[in-house]
């Protein structure tokens, strides 16, 4: 009998791991970021646990009925865990995180159940001294088998979701041996046989058709048809389309839609380039989709186009790709352009060419590493790289729902000893969006553009800089590299923005 | 609560270490100075010189002070000068290392912005550039590059990373006035002195203790804290870190003097929204000592051991063991700057007179042991602060870490980096702590570190690729009470004859700010005797 519990502790073990090892899987597979997915997922789960084994105080009566039902519980509750999170959060409904995080404390709390229990059944035969030192034993084992199984064996050829269920299926197992074991001291339980019964059948059923659910769901993650999905080393990239829209997403982050890009791309482009008719030589820092290189290739002075981008997965992807390279006029592949796969601020330290005119269309400084990217000391490096006469610009998030983090890189610039010129225009699938001109001298604006806008007018543009009144300059401090105060300026606009 | 630390552990090191297994150390090496040939000086038993070098100044010792010593002289055009050192490579407690990821420190690792007063300090960071404009300004512009990003500084506590060093969060009742308190007491001794000086002036040449502040380095400050009725937890940990950090001495232990100059002495600003924030670099200060270094080609001597040295006929004779030529050399100096610590010299010059002697033998040393972690990639973030450039354990026998890549400016996510690790011996009498530091093999102080570090990072065993252990022996003066004891600072100051004193030592504080002050002003006061006048004063 003792043996026999102890063995179902090294099951509920490895359930235990892999129900948290699933689900934290899971969420840096479906939000990126695995660093910071496993460690707070680990964190609740550990913290669940903690509530669990807390409150089994307050589990009294038929200790073995309740630990039965306990482990049937666990069972169908953490083996469907991974495929209910997937469906949800493909068929976005409701708030995926707190979905999440209410599976894992509600999976956590009962798994934190089980041992306490156990330990109160075996204390009737196993002095204490003993109980423990077995009973953790065993249970260290159960974590160290999964541990190991997982990476190599398990989310690689079952697959998260068969994962979940199989552990799932093997905690009700765990149920259904205690009920053999213990029939003696379980008079009238037909119920639990019952629920026995139905767990491993609804756990078999799912795995049975765990294999059609997975393969169909990830489609439903976007609203639209996926028509490409690749992780790289540095963000997830995925492209949807629904009929002529076609839009990009970075890690769930939308970076485009093919509807409406071109006012995004022709505010970053033209208002700079159109007022410098010697410009040769051009710089882009980010904007690995190629949609910024297609605007400055309609200029037919243009001699040498610089993309500088992060991700190679990216800059191929928009330079192979018929529907993008497509959208992008296969910009990638002209002659004049050159793809580099650097880091913008190596790349910088480690070159010594000018540019006539500098792209900078970096992601917004959400932490404190993209923030550099939007500092004095960055900017200072920029200049090294300006031609006389030359111009930068700047994607300086939003003016409307950030619009401290949007005056305060116009200050940075200032204080790397640019003039500014700050504009703003509306795209719909952002809101209104801004821009920051800097050039040694004051830029001033253009009085033609190039054929086939079709967003920009002359006569339109100097609306562009003027600014109403919910989006006026305020007085702050520029974004110094020992302060950092765009980060979190950023993080509380756009934090109070989402709610 | 083993079960759980089991299976964060097991969970968060994203399953890669389950595989490995987890106890594994990394591999690394145990490094530091040439103690062997440190404890050999005092014994006498080198050859007799081989060769004879005739040179005006010659300088011992290329720490900080013997290489702002260099940089004086050069300053003024004078170049008839050699500088011997003993380690391999120069520096003293500002030495680095390099590595294909980064340079890193293996000792001093920031600068605080220098005083008004420490004109030399300054005028060093002109000259090197780092320091723009007008280098007396009250708060002068310095290169953005050089000066900490931000976050700077984290305290983990509570499971959490707080920001900043100063403990804020889960006070107790009394503790958040305490600190007030406190705080307010170190403003009102910050801004004490008259017209001549601030009584807490750094250089500690240029303060002006008085009968009451004085009398503050009759006690330690953990008495005085107790005398003033500060009695919080939080409070008490935070000023012995403090002590330990700057002094490498526990607080039990410190002169108060000291101890409140931590937190008194410092008044440097920078314009431009710089505030107080410290100049820092990948390599510490190994930045300095390099830029110094290279404009010494031909002069700079390494693996040169001092082990004799007589006054005779107007000159001074340096005998010297090369390390790499295996023979002596002799130096003959008109003028000698000493710029090595003080405790060596009774053992090299047996003509010392006693009372230069007895005011060199108070003086003690604390041993350091100063780790480089090399990771695959930085610790997971965990609660709190992101990763900031110094990150602090609370209640934690090391100093926590500084991550040599937090100045770089990069756009993709994190990779692999490099944490330099400190621990002062200061919990025991210097003299055991250093024999323990010697005889403690690195499997024993990487377990330390690991689980030291494994508090707040419980992937850090897994990240570890590699772990050095750098040792420093003799690496800071301890401020005990009485170190300020004007007469024997003075006697000190006045040197032996030809040979002058500069080094930390000589202000008992081991501050950047002390060794650069002597051993600019012993190249001041030789290069005045030298006849002509100084175009500046610096010291």
């Amino acid at each position: 009998m003792q043996h026999a519990l102890l063995a179902s502790v090294f099951i509920i073990a490895s359930c235990g791991l892999a129900y948290e090892l699933v689900a934290a899987a899971l969420a840096s597979y479906l939000l990126g970021d695995s660093v910071t997915q496993f460690s707070t997922i680990i964190g609740a789960y550990l913290f669940a646990m903690g509530v669990g084994s807390w409150l089994s105080r307050y589990v009294g009566g038929n200790l073995v009925r309740r630990f039965i039902q306990i482990e049937m519980l666990v069972g169908v509750l953490g083996g469907f865990a991974a495929v209910g999170l997937f469906l949800a959060f493909a068929a976005q409904m409701g708030p995926f995180r707190v979905l999440l995080y209410l599976s894992v404390l509600a999976v956590g709390t009962l798994v934190g159940l089980e041992i306490p229990l156990v330990m109160r059944i075996l204390k009737r035969e196993v002095a204490f001294k003993e109980l423990v030192s077995r009973v953790l034993a065993v249970d260290y084992l159960g974590a160290l088998a999964v541990s190991v199984l997982f990476p190599l064996l398990l989310a690689p050829y079952l697959g998260l979701m068969r994962t979940g269920l199989l552990f799932g299926l093997l905690n009700v197992g765990v149920a259904v041996w205690a009920l053999y074991l213990f029939r003696a001291q379980l008079p009238r339980s037909r119920d639990l046989y019952l629920a026995a019964g139905a767990s491993v059948a609804l756990l078999a059923g799912g795995l049975a058709v765990a294999g059609q659910v997975s393969d169909t769901a990830e489609s439903w993650l976007y609203a639209d048809e996926v028509i490409h999905m690749e992780s790289s080393p540095y963000q997830r990239i995925v492209v949807t389309r629904w009929r002529d829209d076609i839009r990009l997403f970075l890690n769930q982050n939308l970076q485009f839609s093919s509807r409406d890009e071109y006012r995004y791309h022709e505010a970053l482009v033209h208002p700079g380039l159109a007022a410098l008719p010697g410009a040769r030589r051009i710089l882009v820092l980010g904007g690995g989709d190629g949609f910024a290189v297609r605007e400055i290739l309609r200029y037919p002075q243009i001699q040498s186009v610089t993309l500088v981008d992060l991700d190679p997965a990216m800059t191929r992807l928009f330079a192979t790709a018929p529907l993008l390279t497509q959208l992008n006029g296969n910009a990638l592949n002209d002659s004049r352009v050159t793809v580099v796969n650097a880091d913008a601020a190596i790349w910088l330290e480690e070159n010594g060419e000018a540019f006539d005119f500098v792209v900078v269309d970096f992601p917004d400084p959400s932490n404190f590493a993209l923030g550099k990217l939007y500092s004095t000391g960055f900017y200072r490096l920029l200049a090294r790289h300006l031609a006389p006469g030359g111009r930068i610009v700047v994607q300086a998030t939003s003016p409307y729902y950030a619009r401290r983090s949007y005056w305060t890189i116009v200050a940075t610039l200032e204080a790397a000893g640019f003039r500014t010129a700050p504009y703003h225009a509306l795209v719909p699938s952002f809101g209104e969006w801004g821009y920051v001109l800097a050039g040694r001298e004051a830029p001033g604006l253009p009085t033609a553009y190039p054929e086939g806008l079709r967003f920009l007018t002359v006569a339109g543009t100097a609306d562009l800089f003027r600014f109403p009144a919910d989006m006026e300059r305020l007085p702050v401090e520029p974004n110094r590299l020992n302060e950092q105060s765009l980060v979190r300026l950023f993080e509380q606009e756009w934090h109070g923005a989402a709610r | 609560m083993r079960r759980r630390e089991f299976l964060g552990a097991a969970g968060a090191l994203a399953l890669a270490a389950c595989a490995k297994g987890t106890r594994s150390l990394p591999p690394g090496e145990l490094q530091g100075g040439n103690f062997a040939l440190g404890h050999r000086l005092g014994q006498g038993d080198f050859p007799a010189a081989a060769e004879i070098r005739p040179v005006e100044v010659l300088i011992v010792g290329a720490g900080i002070a013997g290489l702002s010593a260099a940089w004086r002289l050069q300053r003024a055009g004078f170049e008839d000068f050699a500088l011997l050192e003993l380690e391999a490579s120069p520096g003293g407690n500002s030495r680095y290392a390099r590595s294909p990821v980064c340079a890193h420190p293996l000792g001093a690792h920031y600068l605080p912005l220098p005083n008004p007063e420490a004109r030399a300090v300054r005028a060093l960071l002109a000259d090197l550039g780092v320091l723009k404009g007008d280098p007396w300004a009250l708060k002068p512009e310095y290169d953005e590059a050089y000066l900490c990003h931000s976050p700077q500084e984290r305290l983990y506590r509570f499971g959490v990373w707080q920001e900043g060093l100063v403990p804020h969060l889960g006070l107790a009742a009394g503790e958040r006035e305490q600190m007030a308190r406190f705080f307010a007491r170190m403003a009102d001794f910050k801004a004490l002195g008259d017209s001549r000086g601030r009584t807490f002036a750094l250089p500690l040449a240029y303060a002006r203790p008085d009968a009451s502040t004085a009398a503050l380095d009759r006690l330690t400050l953990f008495d005085w804290l107790k005398a003033e009725g500060f009695d919080s937890p939080s409070l008490h940990w935070y000023l012995n870190y403090a002590c330990r950090d700057d002094y490498g001495t526990d607080y039990r232990q410190v002169s108060a003097w000291a101890g409140i100059h931590y937190f008194a002495g410092r008044t440097g600003e920078g314009g431009l929204g710089a505030g107080d924030t410290v100049l820092t670099a990948p390599e510490g200060n190994g930045w300095i000592v390099r830029r110094l270094a290279e404009r010494l080609p031909g002069r700079l001597h390494t693996g040169l051991a001092v082990h004799g040295l007589r006054q005779e006929e107007g000159r001074v004779h340096v005998d010297a063991w090369s390390e790499n030529e295996g023979r002596s050399l002799r130096y003959q100096a008109r003028q000698v700057i000493w710029a090595a610590p003080l405790f060596l010299l009774p053992r090299v010059a047996p003509q010392l007179p006693p009372d230069l002697a007895a005011a060199i033998a108070p003086l003690s040393h604390a041993p350091w042991l100063v780790a480089s972690l090399h990771l695959a990639a930085p610790p997971e973030a965990g609660a709190g602060t992101p990763l900031a450039w110094d990150n602090v354990l609370y209640d934690s026998p090391g100093l926590g870490y500084v991550v040599a890549t937090h100045q770089q400016i990069r756009r993709a996510p994190p990779g692999p980096t490099v944490l330099t690790y400190y621990r002062p011996l200061s919990g025991e009498d210097p003299r055991l702590a250093r024999q323990r530091l010697l005889d403690t093999p690195r499997e024993i102080w990487a377990e330390a570190i690991l689980s030291d570090l494994g508090r707040a990072h419980r992937d850090i065993r897994s990240l570890t690729t590699r772990l050095d252990v750098f040792r420093h022996g003799h690496a800071m003066a301890r401020p005990l009470p009485g170190f300020l004891d004007g007469a024997r600072r003075a006697r000190l100051a006045r040197g032996w004859g030809r040979v002058r004193l500069a080094h930390a030592d000589m202000s008992g504080m081991s501050l950047f700010e002390e060794a650069n002050y002597w051993g600019v002003r012993a190249a001041e006061q030789l290069l005045r005797e030298a006849g002509g006048r100084l175009a500046e004063r610096l010291a």
